[in-house]
């Protein structure tokens, strides 16, 4: 028996869900349901101290689903509220909710910069590559040539890779799933919750109505074992069907290799150190693409480093600590001050 | 030294000290000020200083200037024109030779004055004072450079140091003329350069020899005595400026709501200061944050009021621009939030050093939608601090975003100020949920205010969901019914309304009723003051209604304006409140007076225009 007890349940509030039917935020939704009753014991939080804060589009409208506390920002703008909620009361779990044109196009810089900061917050990006709410105009991370209504001939221009943006800006903790994985869902966004710091968790999200498929090279249920690799901090490299194929390292480079083919052994394939401060490797592993490799899964990065709120909480303290002055009458009357008889 | 001088008695006098940018001339300005209030004298200061940090040495662009006004009463402004001028290079002289009065004396760094000053200044001639018309002033060419090296060329200063100390020789002088005791200034040495004994020496010698030299040349044929203010109340004062007075009255005011508080801003001229203030006070657990733009500046701020924080911003023009759409968000979502704007010259970078009343209509009407809130503005450095406190008040107890105006005028002058108590403030009370409340619903208000109640994350069972999406009346939950949002509109807009029966009544300085009514509000009070007392003292039928709370206005507006022949409104901007009243209350004519030089009105100019309206011209 744990502490609260929560069930899935307990989550959901009395809105009626109104995403397209189909939509990978369902299956996104349903993770978040089934992973607070676990981050709840885990970290022994009571409901009422979540917060879930979004901005702009159809991913945005998850706080109204759920049965907590929650605030729907305004575009590109909830990694600024989410920050503020969490140093004014840090207290709380905060979760922040955002898209690919949400957080990476409008709100690119509140972004980066809660990540620099590394606020302890835990931020679900749903990547579905395009604009959904505004009907289908490509996003930042579209793939070059992607034609939506405003590329009637195809985008000129580069997408964003979500976790080499994470990584530059000094992220601490970057996850990535997809959004038919429920279960694995679930699982990255409980370590997300345990990650003192920014944890952004990217979910490869699919939109059904303007951009359907887009992932389904290494989303497609047949393929996934093969095409994807789940990565899990202390454990081998492996990935297809049967874990027969693996990650080694040549020279500066990963490369994909086939166990018992050309002399490979299972005590070749990379063991998974997502805890390494050094981004090298995290940063291939995000790079990775499909058909030359697998699509990264799981937890890639999680590095300790302290956290914005906490050193906030830490000045506070030793300041007050030191100083003589403790109420507004001691400031009033501190420093140059003369008197008129 | 022993050369008997006559001594002037006067009821005033107004200094200007200007130099380069980087020749400390604000700080000269802001010790002899303190002396001055600390010798009991009525004091008001006014900093005038360029947008460049440190423009080409010599120009006239990268003039830094500081007026000031000394008196035998509580002195309202710096004064029009001065009766000092001290001019540290050629560029000081040209750029502030407008700025005299006639008969003014001007002291100048006569070692500036070669080739290169004056070329640098760009002088078309080699005779600045033929070429500026000043023949008729009382000119002292001290040779203040090199004054300041034989002073100090037995120290071991090396030669930056020594003629960094040029402005206290100046100072020393002026010192002199006005009969300064030095002490007060002499130990402002002693603490800034605490670690650093051989520059508190220094700074001494070269301010008494500054001082000495003036006593004996004879182009100072007299000094001046301004006898302290005998109206002054008893009591311990401190020196203060706008900027520094609004971040205290924030954290008086959250002291007062017993809660933290919560600044997210990002820096920006000329209002970077009240952070700065902001960031010192951890000790009273204010937390600030630096954020990356305007935008979250705001942002982080109404996360920090959803999360339970008194939460404030602060900004000038062209910040509370890109906070429009923030500020809407905190409209719809109503929780409490104060916006600071420190008005500068508009539009866009404009004149970021300069001061403007032109933000006026931004903070009544810069958002989309029917978007209401609640503008106050203050008028005095010393007030910066009850405004802040009365929008605090406002936007806590009414659950709404408050914005406060002041101006680079009042944010960076300085006046004496009686150092309040804290007990003589209101408490602040928010409309908190109590914990186990279990029918909260988030938009539910009281009668009186129409205030909803704040529910804090990490109450338990109190959970709800705010955000920018129109909300049903009742249960707060999203609605796109039409006649909800109808009614959700007119319940803002009657909300922000309703904080007049909280306000007191409008106050009128002088008669009830008379020939002309002045109109003012926000920081040229001083100078419409002192120009409706001048005018008051003549027996002539002039009074002044100086506005704080501009939406919503107090109640008795109508009254106290139907009893004047001729209304005046008086503002830096090209009629912004005149426009407003006339929406308000269109029965009346309003006049206008109007400038956007960057620049304060001059009592000058405003009894020009009052005196032609009352002679019916």
């Amino acid at each position: 028996m744990g502490k609260h007890n929560y069930t899935t349940q307990d989550f959901k509030s009395d809105q009626e869900v109104k995403w397209c039917p189909g939509c990978g935020d369902h299956a996104i939704l349903n993770s978040v349901y089934r992973a607070l009753p676990d981050v709840s014991e885990a970290l022994d939080y009571s409901k009422e101290r979540f917060v879930f804060i979004s901005g702009i589009g159809c991913s945005s409208r998850f706080p109204y689903y759920m049965d907590t506390y929650g605030f729907h920002g305004i575009h590109g703008r909830a990694s600024a509220i989410s920050t503020g909620a969490k140093v004014a009361n840090p207290e709380l779990s905060i979760w922040q909710i955002t898209g690919d044109g949400d957080a990476l196009a409008i709100g690119g810089n509140h972004f980066i910069h809660a990540v620099r900061r590394n606020i302890d917050i835990n931020i679900i990006l749903f990547n579905n590559e395009i604009y959904g709410l505004t009907k289908g105009q490509y996003s930042p991370t579209s793939k070059l040539g992607s034609k939506t209504v405003t590329s009637p001939y195809g985008t000129v221009e580069q997408p964003f890779n979500p976790g080499e943006l994470i990584i530059g800006a000094k992220g601490t903790f970057f996850a990535r799933s997809i959004d038919m994985d429920v279960k694995l869902t679930a699982e990255v966004l409980v370590e997300a919750a345990k990650h003192d710091g920014t944890a952004v968790v990217v979910v490869q999200q699919n939109c059904v109505i303007f951009n359907d498929n887009t992932h389904s090279l290494i989303t497609e249920k047949e393929h996934r074992p093969d095409r994807t690799i789940v990565l899990r901090h202390g454990e081998k490299m492996l990935f297809g069907k049967n874990k027969e194929k693996g990650l080694i390292m040549v020279g500066n480079h990963l490369k994909v290799v086939t166990i018992g083919e050309d002399g490979i052994t299972l005590d070749d394939i990379l063991v998974h150190d997502a805890k390494n401060p050094n981004p090298g490797v995290h940063m291939m592993l995000t790079n990775m693409a499909y058909p030359e490799f697998p699509f990264a899964l799981g937890v890639i990065r999680a590095v300790k480093y302290a956290t914005y709120d906490d050193n906030v909480r830490d000045q506070l303290l030793e300041v007050q600590t030191g100083s003589k002055i403790k109420c507004m009458d001691d400031l009033l009357h501190s420093g140059d001050t003369y008197e008129i008889k | 030294m022993d050369k008997q001088k006559h001594v002037l008695e006067v009821d005033e006098v107004s200094i200007r000290f200007s130099g380069d940018s980087g020749d400390g001339m604000q700080l000269s300005g802001t010790l002899f000020s303190d002396a001055s209030a600390l010798f009991g004298n009525g004091v008001s200061t006014f900093p005038d200083y360029p947008a460049e940090i440190r423009a080409p040495q010599g120009t006239v662009g990268g003039v830094s200037g500081f007026q000031l006004q000394i008196g035998n009463r509580k002195m309202y402004t710096p004064g029009d024109d001065c009766d000092v001028l001290v001019a540290m290079n050629p560029a000081a002289l040209k750029a502030n030779a407008k700025w005299l009065k006639p008969g003014a004396t001007i002291i100048v760094d006569s070692d500036t004055f070669n080739e290169k000053g004056l070329q640098r200044a760009k002088f078309k001639t080699d005779d600045p004072v033929t070429e500026l018309k000043l023949q008729d002033f009382n000119i002292v060419w001290a040779p203040i450079t090199s004054l300041t090296k034989e002073s100090l060329i037995e120290t071991e200063l090396d030669n930056k140091s020594i003629l960094r100390s040029k402005n206290m020789f100046a100072l020393g002088m002026v010192y002199y003329m006005f009969d300064r005791p030095l002490n007060f200034t002499e130990h402002y040495y002693e603490v800034k350069f605490k670690t650093r004994p051989r520059i508190v020496e220094a700074n001494k010698k070269v301010l008494r020899d500054g001082y000495n030299y003036a006593g004996n040349i004879d182009s100072i044929p007299n000094t001046y005595k301004i006898p302290a203010s005998t109206t002054t109340k008893k009591g311990i004062y401190r020196n203060i400026n706008g900027n520094v007075a609004t971040a205290w009255g924030l954290i008086a005011a959250a002291e007062k709501a017993k809660l933290p508080l919560f600044c997210g801003s990002y820096p920006i001229t000329p209002a970077t200061d009240i952070l700065i203030e902001l960031a010192k006070h951890k000790e009273l657990d204010v937390k600030t944050l630096q954020a990356e733009d305007e935008i979250a500046g705001i942002c982080t701020s109404i996360g920090a009021s959803f999360a339970g924080n008194f939460a404030v911003t602060t900004t000038s023009g062209p910040g509370l621009s890109l906070k429009s759409e923030a500020l809407g968000l905190a409209v719809m979502t109503e929780l409490p939030l104060v916006v600071v704007n420190v008005q500068r010259g508009g539009p866009s970078t404009g004149l970021p050093t300069k001061t403007e009343q032109s933000d006026l209509f931004q903070a009544l009407y810069g958002r989309n939608g029917e978007c209401p809130l609640v503008v106050v503005a203050a008028s005095t450095p010393s007030n910066c601090f009850d405004w802040a406190f009365n929008a605090s008040k406002i936007a806590l107890e009414h659950m709404t975003p408050v914005i406060l105006l002041t101006d680079g005028y009042i944010a960076n002058g300085t006046e004496p100020w009686a150092i309040p108590s804290m007990k003589d403030y209101p408490e602040i009370k928010p409309p908190l949920v109590p914990d186990g409340a279990t029918d909260y619903l988030p938009y539910e208000r009281d009668s009186e205010k129409l205030a909803r109640r704040w529910a804090i994350p990490g109450q338990k069972g109190l959970e709800h969901r705010l955000g920018g999406l129109e909300k049903d009346f009742v249960k707060g939950s999203v609605s796109h019914d039409p006649i909800n949002h109808q009614k959700m509109t007119d319940v803002r807009a009657a909300k922000v309304a309703k904080v007049q029966d909280f306000i007191p009544e409008q106050e009128v300085i002088g008669d009830a009723e008379g020939d002309l009514l002045v109109v003012s509000w926000g920081g040229t009070y001083g100078h419409t003051l002192t120009a409706v007392n001048s005018l008051q003292k003549e027996g002539k039928k002039v009074s002044l209604c100086h506005l704080h709370y501009i939406n919503p206005l107090p109640k008795n507006i109508k009254d106290i304006f139907k009893r004047f022949k001729n209304i005046i409104v008086c503002e830096l901007n090209m009629g912004q409140m005149a426009n407003y009243l006339r929406m308000n209350h269109q029965e009346f004519n309003y006049l206008q007076f109007n400038k956007v030089q960057g620049l304060p009105f001059t009592v000058t100019e405003l009894k020009g225009r009052f005196n032609q309206i009352l002679e019916g011209k």
